[in-house]
């Protein structure tokens, strides 16, 4: 078997020998991935379940469609995308050739995560091979039967020269880690973050950081409380409420809440049945410590639970539970709660809503929901967040146009569609001069004088009157 | 409480009354900027040449035209480049409101360097003012001069709590570096570039990192060697040399290494008469530690043009050294002076592979009339930036992107970019409770029906391109049409 440092002297060389940068290539293996998606369906499936009793019409949806979706998207455009983008350019350097080209930047690390175990390392590896890079891919060890899977399928059907699988815990990924890359992309939790970005330093190597917070979820005004609650619950208890952009917490007046509270009910019945463990459209917590962690949580809570508390050891199951009472100091509040477990806070204004998630950690999503615009516009103005929207959950972040990452504690950098691209490219600036002009170019050599001098100014005032800027020298 | 923490304080303080968002605020505190680099350009000069011996057209040259250019290109653009970008949409989405919209990111801290303190300080600023931030302006304290100009002068034109300028050394750096920022913008060495990042990893701050390195510069025999090797001494000894994107070195092939050598020390004597010293365009060293720095890099190098110096006045001639090797002191590090070593390759295959041998530098310069090497050189290597037949000249282009890659940095600035740099690019769906039976699809209880239609409609991408609109729509009125039916029958 390899060690690590085999793996990544040979994916270097890989990189070094150029075979990733021709377009034909790129688009090889981006349709060799639609295939391993085509051809592996079942298998998918079967891992899904193994590892999060995942429904299938969630993993086909969140780990497949979504996936496949995207690599249409770049097969699509990666000729577009890869071209390079001429720019304005001023009177002194119109016969100038100035163009952005975006390049690979090497060999590059995606750590995935547990709860969507699939998309969440393959999404990104999408962007890495669009933009010509190499990859090591380190899935996590959590999803086990994922990750014996993408280390089964990936050299399967990628090549084995440029894209390669190390599997491994805590102390394979921090060794992993010492080596020197050119970019790192991770999904994760914010403390395993910072050790990545110490990891980063030593080498000065950019990251993308995809991270979580509490999803803050507003209710207020004049709203159609069927549809929302159908909506929030679908949001907030697929993959058992363990997804990065679940809407963790609801804050709404007590007459929204009292108004909301039976077509939550109804939404669960008609989703779960009145028996959620015995539906199959019901998720399970990957872990028993994730499992402990949130019944934990649930016992800390001063709340009280109106609807679900049930768990189950054996199974990981926890019933889809809401919780209301909850005050800011309670447990469910003092962290990311990636459960099926959802608190609700009153306010008493828009106002002292808007204050409560700004006095927080911006999330990586919040979310409004509203009849009267008016509510929705002044709750998008007055917050900041990863990704915001309005009168749904989770629904965001199925759009490749839109860039899907956080700010702040919620993570930097971001990718999707062609975000993804430029993520792992960099974006060289370029200009191409001729040999004329070099009358022009006199202007600026020494022995520096008062004329010369003028002479740039008013070429620089020249270009103020509509032509496209950049200093004459 | 520290006088650091103070400035981050209020700033933030600042930042949170909101009054940073509105376009109006920005386009005024930019026009205020404008005005101060306008009828302060004495105050400017005399600082400069004070810290580098800055000559008095160097000043605008160098510094202030770059600045009056971005900051009008700012003005003029900020309401494009602050308006929400509509992006494509999925079928799902079709009546949605999708789009982005940049939000400032908060307080960013904007570390400036000595050599051109006020393009790198300033030049930043310009973009974290247009994109709404605070910013804490930290001058480098090398250029001690230039750093009192704007410590005294510019609290009289932006607003003093917002942009606060806080001076010091390395104490009062670190201080700062304690508190929390939305962003750090650095620009200098890799070296402290580490510990900016280490600092910034603790509070997850993103950091822009405008770093250096060895920047090559291959002359292929084919060009015009005259103008090549005047854009070249221009390059090198503008500011003695003391640029981030000077040309580090030469590449050339060894029939050419004479005329190279005799054609810039023509070009040395024409722009600096034969006696550099006296010469007020000529620059000098920032200050006796990197003159010796400087000196020690000659050891074991042929000079062949200059060499002299004067560790009095931290003075080192324009320097040209002949059949440099490349473990030769001065191809060690960053040169960062008026020393321009040439070594001999034996073509551009040599050349390229010499480059890629190295880490990524922040520039690379190519001189060649054979547009398809430089085609192949560009394609064949990597850096920052690309400049043919030309030296320091796309730094000046606000449409380009300027940042290193790899060792010479991460981030870019300039233009559009330093404003959607330092903005958080923000994903929004703006959608309605309505439209409520389309949804019905996606929720449990889950079947096989209800899946297919959902693989098929919830997550495809609408490419008008190649289905056309009308199809597309069709489609669309079908589908919608069946969904009612479907309600309906419920």
């Amino acid at each position: 078997m390899e060690s690590q440092k085999q793996v990544l002297e040979r994916v270097r060389g890989a990189f070094r020998s150029g075979v990733t940068r021709p377009v034909q290539f790129r688009l090889t293996q981006l349709e060799a991935m639609m295939s391993l998606f085509e051809d592996n369906e079942t298998q998918i499936l079967e891992a899904m379940h193994k590892d999060l009793a995942k429904p299938k019409f969630e993993a086909v949806l969140s780990e497949i469609e979504i996936v496949v979706n995207d690599i249409c998207c770049t097969i699509s455009n990666l000729q577009t995308w890869m071209q390079d983008s001429y720019v304005a350019t001023n009177l002194a350097t119109k016969l100038d050739d100035c163009f952005v080209r975006r390049e690979p930047l090497g060999v590059v690390l995606i750590i995935g995560a547990w709860n969507y175990p699939l998309q969440l390392i393959l999404s990104p590896l999408i962007g890495a091979i669009a933009a010509g890079n190499c990859a090591i891919l380190k899935p996590s060890e959590i999803s086990q039967a994922t990750e014996k899977l993408i280390a089964e399928l990936i050299p399967k059907y990628l090549s084995q020269e440029c894209y390669a699988v190390i599997c491994g815990g805590a102390e394979e990924t921090k060794t992993l880690l010492e080596n020197k890359f050119d970019h790192i992309f991770y999904t994760g939790s914010q403390s395993v973050a910072r050790c990545i970005l110490q990891a980063a330093v030593v080498h000065l190597t950019p990251v993308t950081l995809e991270l979580g917070g509490k999803c803050p979820c507003l209710i207020y005004g004049r709203l159609d409380m069927k549809a929302a609650a159908k909506r929030l619950v679908w949001a907030k208890f697929f993959n058992a409420g363990q997804s990065c952009v679940a809407p963790d917490y609801v804050l709404c007046t007590a007459e929204t809440r009292e108004m909301l509270l039976p077509f939550i009910k109804e939404a669960l019945e008609s989703f779960y049945g009145s028996e959620p463990q015995q539906s199959p459209d019901m998720g399970r917590i990957v872990t028993d410590r994730h499992w402990n962690r949130l019944v934990e949580l649930l016992k800390k809570s001063e709340g009280k639970v109106v609807i679900g508390g049930q768990s189950v050891k054996e199974t990981k199951y926890i019933a889809p539970t809401v919780v209301v009472d909850v005050k800011e100091s309670d447990a469910l509040m003092q962290e990311e709660i990636f459960g099926p477990i959802l608190p609700i806070l009153t306010i008493k204004s828009l106002d002292e809503g808007i204050n409560f998630m700004n006095e927080r950690e911006k999330p990586l999503a919040l979310y409004a929901f509203s009849d009267e615009s008016q509510v929705v516009k002044t709750v998008l103005e007055r917050t900041s967040s990863g990704g915001f929207c309005s009168n749904d959950g989770i629904a965001h972040m199925t759009l490749p146009g839109l860039p899907f990452g956080g700010v702040g504690a919620s993570g930097m950098g971001n990718y999707h569609g062609r975000w993804s691209f430029e993520t792992f490219s960099h974006k060289r600036g370029c200009m191409l001069r001729g040999w004329g002009l070099e009358r022009v170019n006199v202007l600026r050599y020494p022995p520096y004088t008062e004329s010369n001098l003028s002479w740039l100014r008013w070429a620089t005032t020249a270009k103020k009157k509509g032509w496209a800027s950049c200093s004459v020298m | 409480m520290s006088r650091e923490q103070k400035a981050v304080e209020r700033a933030r303080k600042a930042f949170l009354t909101g009054r940073s968002k509105s376009l109006e605020y920005r386009i005024t505190q930019l026009k205020n900027l404008l005005r101060f680099v306008r009828e302060r350009q004495n105050e400017i000069a005399e600082g400069l040449k004070k810290d580098l011996r800055r000559s008095e057209f160097g000043t605008p040259l160098y510094e202030t035209l770059g600045l009056e250019s971005e900051i009008n290109l700012a003005v003029r653009k900020l309401k494009d480049w602050a308006a929400p970008r509509p992006v494509s949409k999925s079928m799902m989405t079709i009546s949605d409101q999708v789009y982005i919209q940049p939000e400032p990111l908060g307080v960013v801290l904007v570390i400036g360097a000595w050599n051109y303190p006020w393009a790198v300080t300033i030049g930043p600023l310009i973009g974290a003012i247009a994109a709404g931030n605070a910013a804490v302006i930290k001058p480098s304290e090398v250029s001690s001069h230039t750093s009192k100009v704007m410590e005294d002068l510019l609290p009289l034109y932006l607003d003093k709590e917002l942009y606060p300028v806080v001076t010091g050394g390395v104490t009062e750096t670190q201080e700062l570096l304690k508190q929390r920022f939305d962003h750090i913008f650095y620009t200098g060495n890799g070296t402290v570039a580490k510990i900016i990042m280490e600092a910034a990893a603790k509070h997850l701050t993103p950091s822009t990192l405008e770093l250096g390195g060895k920047s090559p510069c291959y002359i292929d025999n084919n060009c015009d060697l005259a103008v090549a090797c005047r854009r070249i001494a221009w390059g090198k000894y503008s500011n003695c040399g003391q640029t981030c994107i000077a040309p580090d070195y030469i590449l050339c092939d060894p029939s050419i290494q004479d005329r190279v050598i005799e054609e810039i020390k023509k070009n040395i004597k024409e722009f600096y008469t034969e006696d550099p010293k006296k010469c007020l365009d000529y620059g000098r060293i920032i200050n006796e530690r990197h003159f010796k720095r400087l000196m020690a890099l000659l050891e074991g190098s042929s000079v062949a043009v200059g060499g002299e110096n004067d560790e009095s006045e931290c003075y080192i001639a324009p320097t040209v050294l002949r059949d440099v090797k490349p473990d030769a002191k001065v191809m060690q590090e960053e040169i960062f002076g008026p020393l321009l070593p040439v070594l001999t390759v034996s073509g551009a295959d040599e050349a390229i592979k010499f480059i890629n041998q190295r880490e990524k530098p922040l520039a690379l310069y190519i001189f060649s009339s054979d547009n398809k090497l430089i085609k192949r050189m560009i394609a064949e290597t990597s850096s920052g930036g690309v400049l043919a037949n030309d030296c320091l000249m796309h730094f000046s282009v606000s449409s380009l992107p300027f940042g290193g890659v790899g060792n010479s940095g991460m981030g870019r600035y300039h233009g559009k970019y330093g404003f959607d740099h330092l903005s958080h690019l923000r994903g929004c769906l703006i959608k309605q409770l309505k439209m409520e039976g389309v949804n019905k699809m996606r929720y449990p209880p889950h079947t096989a029906d209800k899946l297919g239609w959902a693989r098929f409609f919830i997550l495809k991408h609408v490419d008008f391109g190649s289905l056309g609109r009308m199809a597309l729509l069709a489609l669309l009125v079908v589908f919608v049409a069946v969904i009612l039916q479907r309600n309906y029958t419920d």
